[in-house]
C-alpha cells in the first residue's frame, strides 16, 4: 500500500481564482425543468464559473499565484519549485509550467514542470512538492492547479452541467521538525475510460472526424474531442475507493475521523459526498461544500473548497485536514495534515485582477511566410 | 431485507413519488421517470441499505423492484 508520510514542509498560503461569468443550470434549457431541479438539489450544483474563449487555465492559477506570492510578502528569486498539474494545458507541447515560470519573473534556477492529473491532483501535487522540499535544499515552492472544462459539449447532460472552471495557487516552504503529512496514494487504470477525451493524443489523433457531433444518448450529444464521463462508473468507483481509503490512512496513523476539524474532498457532486461522509460516520459540518457555487472543478476543487469554505477559519486557526481528491484514471488519494494561520485571500475573480498583473504574451500564432 | 422496506427507503428517497404507486412488481424506470440521476440515486440509497454497489448492467437488467432486490441479495452473498 502507498502510504508514505513526508517531513518538514508546512502549507504557507492557498489562493483561488475564478472568472466572472457565472452560468447558472437554473437556465441550463438543453433539459427539462424536473431534471434542471435535480441536478440543482441532488447533484449540487447551482451555479458555475465559465472562461470567455481567451483565458485558459494557466491564466487563472498565474493570477492566484501573483496575488499569493504577494500577500505572502515572498521573494520570487526565492522561489525554486514550480508545479503546475492540469488536464487543460495551453498547448501539448511545451509544458505550461515554463511559461509560468517566465510570466511570473521566476528565477531560472526554478525547477518547473507539469504533471497531469485531475480530480486526485491536489493529494498527489502536495506529496511530490514535499518530496522534493523535505532535504532543505528548496525552500519555497509554488503548486499550481486548475482546469477549464467549460470547453464540453453544451448538449451533454451527463457531463456540461457539472464542471466548472478555476486556477489555484498552494505556496508550500521548508519549516524543519512542522508537523508531518501521511499520505495514502492509489490507482486503477481499468477505469481509464470512465473519463476521457477519446481523440486529439496521440492514440487516437485528431481528425475530421473528431469534429463531427454524434448522438450518443438522449440528451447527449458530443464529439471525440470533448469530454466523456460515464457518471454511473466513477459514482460506484467513488463509493467503492474513498472512505476505505481515508479509513486506511487514519489506521495508519492511528488518529481517527473525530481527530479532524474537516474533510476537504474532490466536489465530485454532492450526493456522493454525502455517501462518503455517512460511510465515514462524520457530522456534516466537517464536509464543506463548494459545488453548489462552482461545480466540480476538477484539479482546482480542494483548494477551491479551502478557499471558498474556510478561508476566514485556516487564516486565524489551526487545523487538522483530511483532504481526498479521486476520479480521472482513475486515481485517488488522501492526506492528512495540519495548517496553522496560513495565508488564504478570497476567492479572487480572474477579471478585476488580471490588469494589476503582466499581460498574457504567450499566445503563439502561426505564421506564414 | 423485505421489499416493502425496500419500497419505503425508495419513496423517502424520491420525494415527488405519491405513497402506494411502487409495487413489487412495478417497472421502476418508468414509474420514476428513469435518468441517470436517478440512476445515481438509487445506487446511494442500495448501498447505503445494503452495503452492495449495483452497476448500470445490474440496473438495466432488473425490469421490477423484485428483480432489483434478489439481485441486491445475490450481490450480497458472493
Amino acid at each position: 500500500m502507498a502510504v508514505f508520510t513526508t517531513r518538514n514542509t508546512r502549507i504557507a498560503g492557498i489562493s483561488a481564482c475564478v472568472p466572472k461569468k457565472i452560468i447558472s443550470n437554473w437556465d441550463y434549457t438543453w433539459i427539462g425543468m424536473k431534471e434542471r431541479q435535480q441536478l440543482v438539489n441532488t447533484i449540487g450544483v447551482e451555479t458555475k464559473r465559465a472562461v470567455d474563449k481567451y483565458t485558459s487555465a494557466s491564466d487563472l492559477c498565474y493570477v492566484a499565484a501573483e496575488k499569493l506570492v504577494e500577500d505572502l510578502g515572498w521573494i520570487k528569486e526565492e522561489i525554486e519549485l514550480l508545479i503546475f498539474i492540469s488536464q487543460s494545458k495551453d498547448y501539448t507541447i511545451p509544458h505550461n509550467a515554463a511559461i509560468i515560470q517566465d510570466r511570473m519573473g521566476l528565477p531560472r534556477t526554478c525547477v518547473a514542470f507539469d504533471i497531469g492529473l485531475g480530480c486526485s491532483a491536489y493529494v498527489y501535487g502536495l506529496s511530490v512538492m514535499n518530496n522534493m522540499m523535505s532535504s532543505g535544499h528548496i525552500k519555497k515552492g509554488l503548486l499550481l492547479m486548475g482546469d477549464i472544462s467549460s470547453t464540453g459539449s453544451r448538449r451533454d447532460k451527463s457531463a456540461y452541467p457539472l464542471f466548472g472552471d478555476a486556477g489555484t495557487a498552494t505556496a508550500i516552504e521548508y519549516a524543519d521538525g512542522f508537523e508531518e503529512m501521511t499520505f495514502n496514494l492509489q490507482t486503477d487504470g481499468a477505469g481509464y475510460d470512465a473519463i476521457i477525451i477519446p481523440d486529439g493524443g496521440m492514440r487516437n489523433p485528431t481528425t475530421k472526424s473528431s469534429l463531427e457531433f454524434k448522438q450518443i444518448d438522449k440528451g447527449i450529444i458530443r464529439n471525440n474531442i470533448q469530454i466523456v464521463l460515464n457518471g454511473i462508473d466513477v459514482f460506484n468507483f467513488s463509493l467503492r475507493e474513498v472512505a476505505p481509503n481515508i479509513l486506511s490512512l487514519l489506521e495508519r496513523i492511528n488518529k481517527t475521523t473525530e481527530d479532524f476539524d474537516y474533510f476537504v474532498l474532490h466536489q465530485a457532486n454532492k450526493l456522493m459526498n454525502n455517501a462518503i461522509r455517512m460511510k465515514l460516520k462524520s457530522p456534516k459540518a466537517k464536509f464543506p461544500l463548494s459545488i453548489s457555487k462552482y461545480g466540480n472543478t476538477s484539479s482546482a476543487s480542494i483548494p477551491v473548497t479551502i478557499v471558498s469554505e474556510l478561508q476566514k477559519e485556516i487564516s486565524v486557526n489551526e487545523l487538522n485536514l483530511i483532504l481526498s481528491g479521486f476520479g480521472v484514471g482513475l486515481s485517488w488519494g488522501s492526506v492528512s495534515l495540519k495548517t496553522d494561520r496560513i495565508k488564504c485571500p478570497e476567492v479572487l475573480i480572474y477579471e478585476d485582477h488580471i490588469k494589476n498583473y503582466n499581460p498574457n504574451r504567450y499566445h503563439y500564432k502561426v505564421k506564414s511566410k | 431485507m423485505e421489499i416493502e422496506h425496500f419500497i419505503e427507503r425508495i419513496e423517502e428517497e424520491f420525494e415527488d413519488l405519491p405513497g402506494g404507486v411502487l409495487k413489487p412488481t412495478s417497472d421502476f424506470k418508468k414509474v420514476l421517470d428513469w435518468n441517470s440521476i436517478n440512476a445515481l440515486v438509487m445506487i446511494s440509497l442500495i448501498d447505503a441499505e445494503y452495503e452492495v454497489i449495483v452497476n448500470a448492467k445490474d440496473l438495466n437488467n432488473a425490469q421490477s423492484l423484485h428483480d432489483l432486490l434478489e439481485l441486491v441479495k445475490k450481490k450480497r452473498t458472493v
